[in-house]
């Protein structure tokens, strides 16, 4: 899964590509399509969210664990 | 009339304090006093085997006793020399049993070790600065929409509680990552510049933000370590300082690619709310059906255009070729002998439908026809 971020940045661009000039009306309504449902998809994301809080401990041969952290 | 007592002047109205009342009152008055900084000289030093220490701090013209329970005192290194200036910190007190007012003393510093730290930050920070870590040039920004956060702190610390609070209201789509470290006393500097390092070995790391909350100066000290320093100026993603309250700054604070006043302020700038996020996913679903709706209509002029240009088109090719007609009509009228008749000249036709060109065809007294633009008429040839 792409981070919120990464989906983000790709929304603004959608949004960008549709209001230039040059998008063809095919285009323009695949672009729309994508854009609609990649937004229901960030609003679904950003209300359902919860926070992850791990802990990064280094083991003995140096390899990365996470655990999950109790707040 | 009044009775006058032998005893200089008390009356039967008057409060009466006990010794023990005056001294406790007083010793909560005293005790009140939030903890200070007192400078001064150490005299009379007694370490006593229970671990306590007991001195007392002079200036030119006063003198106070002072107290140094053993929890303090031995964490305090070697009790200081008869003579030495020094800063403590202490909260005003009373010793009830002798009345004596005194101070509870809970840090000394020498103040030479105070200037001599004060000289080694400004080496530190020279170093630092000469070697561009605080240049304006090497900051980067932030990202708008951190993902996986690093925070490099004590797990047990006030600072990531903050951290979590704000955020998880904030930003929960986010994964913080905490990278424990010791971020005062022995170990501090070595343990906080491990994790900085091991922020660069977690994967998909977007922004990482080192801190601890307020202490002490010295507790703070951790975070004006040139190792500590260069090693968060080796983080490869944009870096938060956050140590401490609004008044305090350190040098991470310098190197850092942002400084914030608290944690908490930290954990704002380094995620965005996410009821502005969803006001600008707003923005975007309005923008976007206003992008396709404008891209119809255009498309439909454009179409309207198109189609205006090619009956444009079909008519002026009509009209170009109509044009032609009539021009090679017009020559071809030229060219015919009907035209010409039409200008005046008449063809003699001879009785065989002959045209008659050379006067010998002319044969004096034979009639022959003179073809006009309207038709023939009757002629014949006389002599000249």
């Amino acid at each position: 899964m792409s981070t919120i971020a990464e989906e983000l940045a790709r929304l603004e661009e959608i949004v960008r590509q549709l209001e230039a000039d040059d998008v063809d009306l095919d285009a323009a309504l695949a672009l729309f399509e994508d854009g609609v449902r990649r937004l229901r998809a960030a609003r679904e994301r950003l209300t359902t969210a919860e926070l992850t809080v791990q802990s990064v401990l280094e083991e003995a041969k140096g390899d990365l664990r996470m655990t999950d952290l109790d707040d | 009339m009044s009775l006058s007592l032998p005893f200089g002047g008390i009356g039967p109205s008057d409060e009466v304090w006990s010794v023990t009342q005056l001294a406790t009152s007083v010793k909560r008055l005293i005790e009140s006093v939030p903890a200070l900084w007192v400078r001064g000289e150490v005299v009379a030093v007694k370490v006593w085997s229970s671990g306590h220490w007991y001195f007392d701090l002079r200036d030119a013209s006063c003198r106070v006793k002072c107290t140094m329970w053993r929890m303090y005192a031995q964490r305090a290194g070697p009790p200081p020399e008869d003579g030495t200036e020094v800063f403590v910190l202490a909260r005003p007190g009373l010793y009830e049993a002798k009345g004596e007012f005194q101070l509870q003393v809970t840090r000394i510093i020498p103040t030479a070790a105070v200037g001599q730290q004060q000289r080694e930050l400004e080496r530190v920070k020279a170093r630092l600065e000469q070697d561009g870590l605080f240049d304006a040039a090497r900051k980067r920004r932030l990202p708008h929409y951190a993902d996986t956060i690093a925070v490099v702190t004590s797990t047990d610390g006030a600072a990531i509680r903050d951290i979590v609070t704000v955020i998880r209201k904030r930003w929960p789509c986010a994964r913080l990552l905490v990278v424990n470290a010791r971020v005062q006393g022995d170990g501090a500097v070595e343990t906080l510049a491990r994790a900085l390092r091991l922020v660069n070995r977690i994967p998909s790391v977007d922004l990482c933000i080192v801190g601890r909350g307020g202490g002490g100066r010295e507790d703070l000290a951790a975070f004006n370590s040139e190792v500590v320093c260069r090693a968060l100026a080796e983080v490869r993603v944009p870096t938060i300082s956050a140590v401490g309250h609004e008044t305090d700054v350190s040098l991470t604070d310098w190197v850092a690619d942002a400084r914030a006043a608290t944690p908490s302020a930290a954990a704002e700038m380094a995620c965005p709310d996410r009821r502005e996020v969803a006001r600008q996913l707003d923005d975007w679903a309005g923008r976007l059906a206003s992008g396709l709706s404008g891209r119809t209509r255009l498309a439909a002029e454009r179409l309207a255009r198109t189609g205006d240009r090619l009956q444009a088109g079909v008519q002026s090719a009509v009209e170009r070729r109509r044009r032609l007609l009539d021009r090679l009509g017009a020559q071809l009228d030229a060219l015919s002998p009907l035209g010409i008749l039409d200008r005046g000249y008449a063809v003699p036709v001879g009785s065989h439908g002959r045209v008659l060109k050379r006067r010998a065809e002319f044969v004096p007294g034979e009639p022959f026809r003179l073809r006009v633009a309207d038709g023939d008429v009757g002629a014949r040839v006389e002599p000249v």
